[in-house]
């Protein structure tokens, strides 16, 4: 089917759109589109790396001439990778069961920082800067040490 | 002489990773399995130092196919010290957590799934160390992932999907272009096997070889977190248990660290990413501790800190003299110790304090001293205070990055300066807000004594980092013969060759 000069541009095409499609759904928010993405993502880079060896006949001794056989090792390859995927699928797939379960959506958030980031600047506020500021007057250890070791010490702070 | 050394630190863990989930109901026994386990791979990387470092890389062609067909194991100095070091830090991290699953029963997760998963990642990471073929290299990194995906989501709180599902994302990501690269790779020379592609790749039109290089570059940077692709660290490791945190961040990040070294020195000698690696190396660094200097969490900041002192390693190996790759590989060594001592000690803080923030903690010093001591040794150590291993192992890349001359040089040397001291401002603030001020805890609970075996495993940890400032310099020596084999190329080939490069 194929010529000799290498893969057919079909292939190569479809490696492109494989890998396109599922790099946009990679950038979505919800878990079970970034699985998806992950899904078209993984038979993309797996079809890449068939095109990587020679085509030819089965890769049998016997079948056809030492030199019209098709490359074993990327096939090899290509079957470590489908089953990798096939795992990493799954686990994401578990994790956004979980998310779902937990929250009511799979939808990923924001993270912390981010939302404390956010919040300040609504409120045009700076974060305080050190948080160590406390003077000498309220630090209790400059007025008297005392009270407070012993009382600490026994655990009734109340 | 006894090559069947080399595979024994990826089979062992595995093995013991069986019959830990076979004993999932006997606790006792799954612990011991472990710890022997852990304990015999620890001695296994010993022994293979000493072999690599008298009698230059061993090497296993497993099921005895020979090498371009089969798949070769390498144990040369710089593998092998990384199998001392993270099978060390592994035992120790190991030892804490089950310190810690005996002080508090139920909140910390399904005991029984931690064991099998740790080891299969421990497996992960040596068999990483050790593959001497790119496709192998990959499986190694799955391995660790995939294990890492299991702990980082342990219990499956809402909190540790939410982070989890970043990390898990970005992984499967990076893991992506890794196979897209392997794939090219492929095509491009017909071989996976490093030491042949070390030829094979020379030959390349240069266009070609740069972009491989780059995208394999960008699959170990995101592993590693480089800068622009290191956002992902900071948000997704804080929320997992103590220990769990504790070996991600000494280990998984390092294991992408490894294979850039790897890239850069085997595969693409001719430093033509250098000016690149060096910037990014440079804002790593600032960046980094920017971000650090603005948290309030423990676990966060040093997360920061972490990424930060990526860059010191990635400075070096863009170096690309002996003098560099050599400060690097110490760094790396020395770093895998300190970070993972510090994460523990939050850990520590966090069991004896109630909390890991900051606004809610003090005067930790007066109250629990041992504590105190702890946290201050390694904090001040990766500050690089003199004459601990983190001020040896700075003073060692800065002396590299004068040597190469230059004005890019001059201003990563400059920026690991600054660096340095803004380190030491992060570490004495929390020194100052947690331990120094007046008492304050954030749990009301009384005192309850922290299990001896997390303090011992903490201080076990501890002492290694001081240790290697007492080692510094025999172990300056391994990294520096490392160094020069690892720049010349020709000791590991032949290892794998002996009759020549087919």
């Amino acid at each position: 089917m194929r010529g000799g000069a290498g893969p057919t541009l079909v292939l190569v095409v479809a490696v492109g759109v494989l890998v396109a499609t599922g790099v946009t759904l990679l950038l979505e928010r919800s878990l079970t589109r970034i699985l998806l993405g992950v899904i078209l993502l993984g038979n993309g880079v797996n079809l890449l790396i068939l095109l990587g060896g020679r085509s030819g006949a089965a890769p049998l001794v016997g079948l056809a001439p030492a030199g019209q056989t098709s490359d074993a090792l990327p096939q090899a390859m290509v079957l470590t990778a489908v089953v990798i995927t096939f795992g990493l699928t799954a686990f994401v797939l578990a994790v956004a069961y979980r998310s779902w379960y937990l929250s009511g959506d799979d939808e990923v958030q924001d993270d912390l920082e981010d939302r404390q980031i956010v919040r300040l600047a609504e409120r045009n506020e700076v974060p305080t800067a050190d948080l160590g500021g406390e003077g000498p007057d309220n630090d209790p250890e400059q007025v008297d040490p005392g009270p407070a070791l012993r009382r600490l010490r026994r655990g009734d702070r109340r | 002489m006894t090559p069947p050394l080399v595979p024994l630190p990826v089979v062992l863990p595995l093995l013991g990773a069986a019959l830990t989930l076979i004993l999932a109901h006997r606790p006792g026994l799954q612990r011991s399995v472990s710890v022997v386990g852990l304990t015999t791979t620890l001695a296994v990387a010993v022994a293979l130092l000493v072999q690599a470092y008298r009698h230059g890389p061993v090497v296993v062609q497993v099921g005895g196919w020979p090498a371009p067909v089969g798949i070769v194991l390498v144990a040369d100095q710089l593998a092998a010290l990384m199998l001392v070091v993270s099978s060390a830090v592994t035992l120790c991290v190991l030892l804490y957590s089950i310190g810690q699953g005996r002080g508090e029963i139920g909140e910390t997760a399904p005991v029984s799934i931690f064991h099998p998963t740790y080891l299969v990642l421990t497996a992960g990471v040596t068999n990483a160390f050790l593959a001497g073929d790119l496709f192998n290299l990959f499986v190694g990194f799955e391995i660790l992932l995939a294990a890492s995906f299991v702990l980082i989501t342990l219990g499956g709180t809402e909190t540790r999907i939410r982070t989890g599902s970043t990390y898990v994302v970005v992984s499967i990501l990076s893991s992506m272009i890794f196979l897209a690269a392997v794939g090219l790779v492929y095509a491009a020379t017909g071989t996976l096997n490093m030491a042949q592609l070390a030829g094979r790749l020379d030959g390349l039109p240069d266009g070609v070889r740069l972009s491989l290089q780059l995208m394999l570059l960008l699959a170990f940077g995101i592993k590693a977190a480089v800068f622009p692709v290191s956002a992902w660290l900071p948000d997704s490791y804080p929320t997992a248990p103590a220990p769990v945190t504790a070996v991600f961040a000494g280990l998984l990040t390092k294991v992408g660290v490894y294979a850039i070294i790897r890239t850069e020195t085997l595969l693409f000698p001719g430093g033509e990413a250098d000016r690149l690696l060096l910037v990014v190396a440079g804002l790593t660094m600032l960046v980094g501790i920017l971000g650090a200097v603005a948290q309030s969490d423990m676990k966060r900041l040093f997360s920061f800190t972490l990424v930060s002192h990526i860059g010191y390693m990635i400075f070096g190996v863009a170096l690309s003299s002996v003098a560099g790759l050599s400060g690097a590989i110490f760094y790396v060594v020395h770093h895998i110790t300190i970070q993972t001592t510090l994460f523990l000690v939050a850990g520590l803080v966090e069991e004896r304090a109630g909390s890991t923030d900051l606004r809610r903690l003090g005067g930790l010093a007066r109250v629990a001293p041992l504590l105190a001591v702890l946290f201050f040794v390694p904090a001040m150590n990766l500050a690089g205070i003199p004459p601990l291993s983190g001020f040896l192992g700075k003073l060692g890349l800065l002396q590299a990055g004068v040597a190469a001359g230059g004005v890019l040089p001059g201003v990563l040397v400059a920026a690991g300066a600054v660096t340095s001291l803004l380190t030491l401002y992060v570490a004495s603030r929390v020194w100052n807000i947690a331990f120094w001020r007046a008492p304050r805890l954030a749990t009301a609970e009384p005192t309850v004594r922290l299990p001896a075996l997390m303090t011992g495993a903490t201080t076990a940890l501890v002492a290694l980092g001081v240790a290697l400032t007492l080692a510094a310099g025999p172990l300056f020596q391994v990294t520096a013969d490392a160094a020069s084999d690892l720049r010349a190329r020709t000791p590991y080939v032949r290892a794998v060759f002996p009759g020549g490069v087919p």
